[in-house]
Order: C-alpha cells, then sequence, then structure tokens
C-alpha cells in the first residue's frame, strides 16, 4: 500500500509519463492485435466476396471488387454438381460412427487397462503406448494393403474402423482421468454386488462425462478435416467426404476459383457454427487432451 | 482385495469361479478387450511389423513379386538427393515452427493482459485451426497466385502488394520463395492452437505473484521474464519438442497446394508418392521406418528433458 500512496504523492510530471507509456503500450497491443486478426481475415475476405461473383467478374475484376449482383449459383453447382453435399453426408455417418465406436471401445478398454493389473493388461498397455508413436500418414504404406485384403477398399468402413481402431489419443486420455477417479468407489459398488460391467456401465461411463467430451471435440476436429484417408480409402465419386469432394474441385473446376470459393464456404460453415456455439468448452477441451497426451 | 475376500474358500466348479471376482475380472478384461485389440493387432501391430519386414525388400504394392535387397532401401534414402531435399524442406518448417511459437507466446500475453475485446481476438486467431484442411490449402493457393492475365487475376497477395504500389511477385513457382510462402500458409492454420496453449498455461499462474510484482513496481516487460516465462517453460519445452515432430511430418498443406512440385515436397509426401504412385513398398517401408526412428529419438530427448524439469 505504501509504494502505491507514494506513486500518486510524488510529483505529477513522473506521473503524467507513466501514464502517458501506460496509454502508449495499451494502443500498441490494440495495434498488434488487429493486425494479426487482418493476417487471418484476408485471406478469407477474398473467398467471401470471390463466391459471389460470377466467372466473368472473377476473371475481370479485383480480388477486394465487391460483386455486383451477388450470385448464389456457385453455391448451388458446388453443393449439387461439385459433390458437397454428398461430401457433408458422408461425413457425418463416418463422425457418427467413429465416434459411437471410440467412446465405447475406448472406454471399455481403458477402464479395463487401469483398473484390472494383470500381466495381459500392463502387456496391452505397453504396446499401446508404442503404437501411439507410430507416424499416421506414413503407416498408410503398409496398413492399405491389410485394408484391402478386408475387402474394405473403396467403401465407408474403412476409415470408420481405422478411426475407432487406430485412436490411442483417446483411450490415454480416458485412463488420465480414471487415474483421477477414486477406486473406492468402484469397491462399495462391489461390496453392494455388482458385476464389474455393471460397475463400468453404472458408475464409471457416467463419470467420465467430461473425458468423453473432450474426446468428442479432437475426434470431431480431426475426422472433420481428415483429407488422407479418405483421399487413399475411398476415391469413389459418391464415397467423397467433405475435404475429398472439395479437393476434387482442383481438377473439372481448376479455373472456376468462384465456385471453389463457394465449396470452401460450404464446408467451412459447419465449424464455424460448431466453433460458435461451444468455444469456450472447444478451448478448455483442446488443451486438456493436448496436456493429457 | 474386496474381490478376493468376496470368493469363498471352497472348492468351486468353473462356472462359480467365473462368477467370483477373479473369474469376473478375465471374462471382463476379454469382452472389453476384444474389438479394441483385434483393432489394434491388424491395423497397428501388423503394418507396423510388415513395415520393418519390407524396408528389407524390393516389393510392388500387391506384393506379388519381391525379393531381398539387404540394407539398399535405407541406403537410397540418405545417398539420393531427391529423398535428401526433403530433409532440407523440413528445415523450413523447423524455423517456421519457432517463428510460430514465438508469435504465439506473444500474441497469448497480450491476450492475458487486460484488454477490451479479448475474446473476439482470441476467437478470430483461433479459428483457422477449425478449418478443413483442403479449405485453407485451397485459400492459400488463391492468396499465392500470381495472375496471367486470362484467366486468374492477380491472387490476394499481389494484390495487396499493388494496392502498396509494389510488383506483382510469382510467389509459388520462385524456388526461393515457395517454401516459405507454405510455411506461412501452415503458421496462418496451426498458431490458434499454440495460443490457446499458452493462455491456458499462462492462465494457471497465481494472481497474487502479479499483485505482489505490481507493488514492487515491475514492468510488463519484467513481468513476463521473471514471473510468465519460468512458470510455463515445460510448455514451452514440450511444444518445441511437438514442432521437431511436425517438421518431418508436413503432408497436407505442400500435397495440396504445390502438389510437392517445385522443390516443396516433403519426407511424408515422398513416402506416399513412392508407395502409392510408383508402387515401391519396399523403399517407401524403409522411409516409413526412418521417419519413426526420428520420432523415436525426438520423444526420447523429450522424456530426458521432462525428467530433468521436474
Amino acid at each position: 500500500m505504501s509504494s502505491v500512496a507514494k506513486k500518486t504523492g510524488k510529483n505529477s510530471i513522473e506521473d503524467k509519463m507513466y501514464r502517458q507509456s501506460r496509454i502508449f503500450y495499451q494502443i500498441l497491443k490494440y495495434v498488434f492485435l488487429t493486425m494479426c486478426c487482418l493476417m487471418v481475415i484476408i485471406p478469407l475476405i477474398v473467398v467471401l466476396i470471390g463466391a459471389f461473383k460470377t466467372h466473368d467478374e472473377y476473371i475481370s475484376t479485383g480480388v477486394f471488387t465487391l460483386p455486383e449482383v451477388p450470385q448464389f449459383e456457385n453455391f448451388k453447382i458446388a453443393f449439387v454438381n461439385g459433390k458437397v453435399m454428398q461430401g457433408l453426408l458422408n461425413t457425418l455417418i463416418i463422425l457418427a460412427v467413429s465416434c459411437f465406436g471410440t467412446i465405447f471401445t475406448g472406454t471399455m478398454t481403458a477402464f479395463v487397462l487401469q483398473r484390472f493389473n494383470m500381466l495381459f493388461t500392463r502387456a496391452v498397455k505397453t504396446v499401446f503406448l508404442i503404437a501411439a508413436l507410430l507416424p499416421n500418414i506414413s503407416m498408410q504404406v503398409t496398413v492399405f494393403q491389410i485394408v484391402s485384403k478386408l475387402g474394405l477398399y473403396n467403401t465407408l468402413a474403412a476409415p470408420c474402423v481405422l478411426y475407432i481402431g487406430t485412436d490411442i489419443i483417446s483411450i490415454y486420455i480416458f485412463i488420465q482421468f480414471l487415474n483421477n477417479i477414486s477406486k473406492s468407489l468402484d469397491e462399495s459398488a462391489i461390496l453392494d454386488g455388482a458385476s464389474y460391467p455393471r460397475v463400468y456401465f453404472s458408475i464409471i461411463l457416467p463419470m467420465l462425462r467430461p473425458a468423453i467430451a473432450t474426446v468428442l471435440v479432437i475426434k470431431f476436429v480431426s475426422i472433420y478435416n481428415d483429407f488422407y484417408t479418405a483421399n487413399l480409402y475411398m476415391p469413389s465419386q459418391d464415397l467423397a467426404v467433405v475435404s475429398t469432394a472439395l479437393y476434387r474441385f482442383i481438377g473439372p473446376y481448376g479455373a472456376k476459383w468462384e465456385i471453389i470459393f463457394a465449396g470452401i464456404i460450404i464446408c467451412i460453415i459447419p465449424s464455424l457454427v460448431i466453433f460458435l456455439c461451444l468455444q469456450k468448452s472447444i478451448y478448455s477441451n483442446l488443451v486438456t487432451g493436448s496436456v493429457k497426451e | 482385495m474386496t474381490a478376493n475376500s468376496a470368493a469363498p474358500a471352497k472348492k468351486r466348479s468353473l462356472m462359480q469361479w467365473l462368477k467370483g471376482y477373479t473369474g469376473q475380472k478375465y471374462t471382463t478384461t476379454l469382452l472389453f478387450l476384444l474389438i479394441p485389440v483385434v483393432l489394434l493387432i491388424l491395423f497397428t501391430v501388423i503394418p507396423a511389423i510388415n513395415m520393418g519386414i519390407y524396408s528389407f525388400q524390393k516389393r510392388d504394392q500387391l506384393g506379388v513379386s519381391w525379393e531381398w535387397v539387404g540394407f539398399d532401401n535405407y541406403v537410397r534414402i540418405f545417398t539420393d538427393g531427391a529423398y535428401l531435399q526433403t530433409f532440407a524442406n523440413s528445415i523450413y518448417y523447423l524455423i517456421g515452427s519457432f517463428v510460430q511459437q514465438a508469435f504465439a507466446l506473444l500474441i497469448a500475453s497480450v491476450l492475458c493482459s487486460k484488454i477490451k475485446f479479448g475474446n473476439a481476438f482470441k476467437g478470430i486467431l483461433f479459428f483457422p485451426y477449425m478449418m478443413n484442411g483442403v479449405a485453407v490449402s485451397l485459400i492459400f493457393r488463391r492468396f499465392f497466385q500470381k495472375g496471367d492475365g486470362i484467366t486468374n487475376t492477380e491472387g490476394t497477395l499481389n494484390s495487396i502488394l499493388m494496392l502498396l504500389g509494389g510488383e506483382p511477385v510469382r510467389w509459388l513457382s520462385d524456388p526461393n520463395l515457395v517454401n516459405i510462402c507454405l510455411v506461412f500458409a501452415s503458421i496462418w492454420r496451426y498458431i490458434g492452437f499454440d495460443i490457446i496453449m499458452y493462455i491456458s498455461a499462462i492462465q494457471s499462474i497465481s494472481p497474487d505473484i502479479y499483485e505482489a510484482a505490481d507493488l514492487d513496481g515491475a514492468n510488463a516487460w519484467q513481468r513476463f521474464w521473471y514471473i510468465v516465462f519460468p512458470s510455463i517453460r515445460p510448455i514451452v519445452g514440450l511444444q518445441l519438442i511437438l514442432a521437431i515432430k511436425g517438421a518431418v511430418s508436413v503432408f497436407e498443406i505442400p500435397y495440396i497446394i504445390t502438389e510437392g512440385k517445385n522443390g516443396t515436397s516433403t519426407f511424408v509426401i515422398k513416402t506416399i508418392e513412392t508407395a502409392f504412385k510408383y508402387q515401391k513398398v519396399g523403399l517407401a517401408s524403409a522411409m516409413a521406418v526412418v521417419l519413426l526412428a526420428i520420432i523415436l529419438i525426438v520423444t526420447a530427448i523429450q522424456k530426458a528433458f521432462f525428467k530433468e524439469e521436474k
């Protein structure tokens, strides 16, 4: 308190300088943040403007020139002819199946690996730990042959099975979370005569809800944005996901950027909506997810 | 321990044993782990073992004809210029990610100070991380595009340059610039994640320490250097290690923006091309093994580093 009192009590010139430098820093901060945000926004603005232009306008006007009359035709072409609609539908199916699968297999695996300390569970845990280090895209060199041998090539099952089967990070997150759930809860249930599966379904699974939220957020971001798995295993036009539908625009619409722009916007909208609705929980879930990795 | 006491000591039939808690432990383990372990064996263990074996073979994608070639594949990776160049390219991404970390830390500390519209700034800076990688890549294809006067006008960056009175530049066809452009796109996409990581680390510092520093009359820089930085050092260390892993695993942005052409290929792009375009599964497996070895070394360094921190 004494130093504060001294500061305000001292001569006013020093006080004024102090205040001025504070204001200067404050302005500098806003300028810096605004510059950074402009760097994010400018590439996006160009896409937004371009998507509403006709092809003639695209060739003849600058990137920042607004369209004379906003066109919605590009969105229709991207959505229907460009298979973005199909892509959204397929992505939704894959997301639903993989999230459901990961949550069940992930929590069950974590439950067994964390609660039962047996030679077998320890061995499995070690294999999972090592598997987490394998570089995902490079692994496809040999995973590809297994997927083809199983007859999963060019089916929606291929990405689903891979997203469920090779998702070790989720198991990690569940195990970390279980470390903080006291075993005495299980034990008291067991004293009441509950079986292990029952302990899992009525105690562990409900308690894991926050961890499940974390996994769902990470899963959504990674699956919705994943390009390579679908590109490699589902070359069929009808099996396009959002990423591959958009990627295939490069061929037929290579010179028609206004249609590509429309496709980009359609494919960003779901992410934007989810982000705006769940902003706070996305930040915290991503941080927990990566710290626990 | 309760599990054991629940089981009676007398002789039991198999059925009773299964119903007891020891038996239950085994059946539950079997039941719960069946699917995950089958998937793990099919899609991780077998491919990993195959990768090791194939890396000493010359074989095609179908595996119809193959022969042992010893270390030939590995020798080729470290002597062929086309492969060595991809290592050189990852240096661009490595330097880029150091720049990215520095900016993320700066932005995070500014966002953690008293500031209006902090959430809006944070949201805008973070959102690219949520965006589809193909969308980001296409946006930057247009961003760096050089107009040809017929089918394409100048791209975004050249338009800005010309507004400021500059001359348009061939960003993506100049071999000296193209990798820097790709690194910029990569920073644009991923920096939001680092910002929120740093923000959460900075916010976990107790406000009491700040108050004490304020009373002692510490300025912003002193506050950062003596309070913020020491407390988030473990996170900075972790991020730098992740940056190395990221730099050797770059794939999507160069694969879509420049298709790995014009000297922008990365190690992972080369691996995938070798396996699926040129059908050299043996060589590609060796490349995957090399990448794994790099990652293992970095992970070992990380483990050692964190032990020291504690």
